[in-house]
């Protein structure tokens, strides 16, 4: 059965992202990353520390095999957050950028004003843009129209693994988007996910909760064995929550 | 005279270049992207910059892809 995950025009078959922060060593990153089967990464652009220059990522992910996701990770406004999509696209590995405006580092909620304004520019400059952004569906219907590739509301704060603070906004962004749905920031474990895709997101994206798991690669594995089980229960189609029991036995023929 | 990396003070030779800053600094310019006084180098014309002439306070980023979610 085919059933492709498509973003501006690309198709994937994996809906499970993975991030590659946070991981204790570059090679627990990269079993998880195998594990998990990930197609697209994220990765996010620093300043090179001049004076211990030390590995670099890109030795460790598999170019011919990953889609790099880089993100604007960092930025406070969106002149930033421009600015830091400009330098992922010279590094010459991918015109995906997923934008983050993030101005409050307690919660690491998005300037959600600041991000559609970057959409727009980023859009026109021929970005394929994935954008963070909060559950409300009006903000997420805008991006859609700024024409961004794809809307990715947080389940709960970024690195939280609270799972889904409101379930009911995202199923409201995913009956109304054109464009995928991609759940990213607060998944904590593979419930998390398959819920995601239960409620029928095309995608989610998980960092922190494979990352700091005590076993990463078991549990990116798990993550993907989730996101597998809530996408095939999305297409098989449940059953309605009903108010009373409904006996799963016949209700004639009963031994007297 | 003085140029600033990365938000640091570097001391370099009258007359180098963006090609002679990065041997200095030991970098490989085919692992960073370098953005100059704000004006952003692609990776893939890298070689047309290098004979560029550095002056005093010019202000360079060198910036690469590390882990991040």
């Amino acid at each position: 059965m085919s059933d492709k995950l498509i973003i501006a025009g690309r198709e994937f078959t994996n809906r499970l992202m993975v991030g590659t922060g946070k991981y204790a060593t570059m090679d627990l990153m990269k079993q998880s990353l195998e594990a998990a089967e990930a197609e697209i990464v994220t990765v996010a652009v620093r300043r090179m520390n001049l004076d211990e220059p030390g590995e670099s990522l890109l030795e460790h992910i598999d170019l011919s095999r990953y889609t790099l996701l880089p993100n604007t990770a960092g930025a406070a406004t969106a002149e930033e957050a421009i600015r830091l999509a400009r330098l992922a696209r010279a590094a010459g590995l991918s015109d995906l950028i997923k934008l983050e405006v993030i101005p409050d580092p307690a919660t690491l909620l998005p300037d959600v004003v600041g991000t559609l304004e970057a959409a727009r520019i980023l859009v026109k400059e021929g970005f394929t843009v994935l954008p963070y952004t909060t559950d409300d569906p009006i903000i997420a219907a805008k991006l859609e129209d700024a024409g961004a590739a794809t809307v990715m509301p947080l389940a709960s704060y970024i690195g939280s693994g609270r799972g889904f603070s409101d379930p009911a906004r995202i199923s409201l962004i995913i009956e109304r988007a054109g464009v995928p749905v991609v759940v990213d920031a607060g998944l904590g474990v593979p419930s998390d996910a398959a819920m995601a895709m239960e409620l029928g997101a095309s995608a989610v994206l998980i960092n922190t909760a494979i990352a700091r798991a005590e076993n990463p690669p078991l549990m990116a594995e798990a993550m993907k064995l989730g996101v597998r089980a809530g996408r095939m229960a999305f297409k098989a189609g449940r059953i309605p929550k009903l108010e009373q029991a409904s006996a799963s036995s016949p209700t004639g023929g009963i031994v007297k | 005279m003085r140029v600033i990396v990365n938000g640091q003070d570097k001391e370099v030779p009258t007359g180098t270049t963006l090609g002679g800053l990065m041997e200095l600094l030991k970098v490989d310019p085919r692992r960073v992207v370098v953005e100059y006084n704000r004006e952003i180098i692609n990776r893939s014309s890298w070689d047309e910059h290098i004979s560029r002439e550095l002056k005093e306070g010019d202000t360079l980023e060198l910036v690469q892809l590390v882990g991040g979610g």
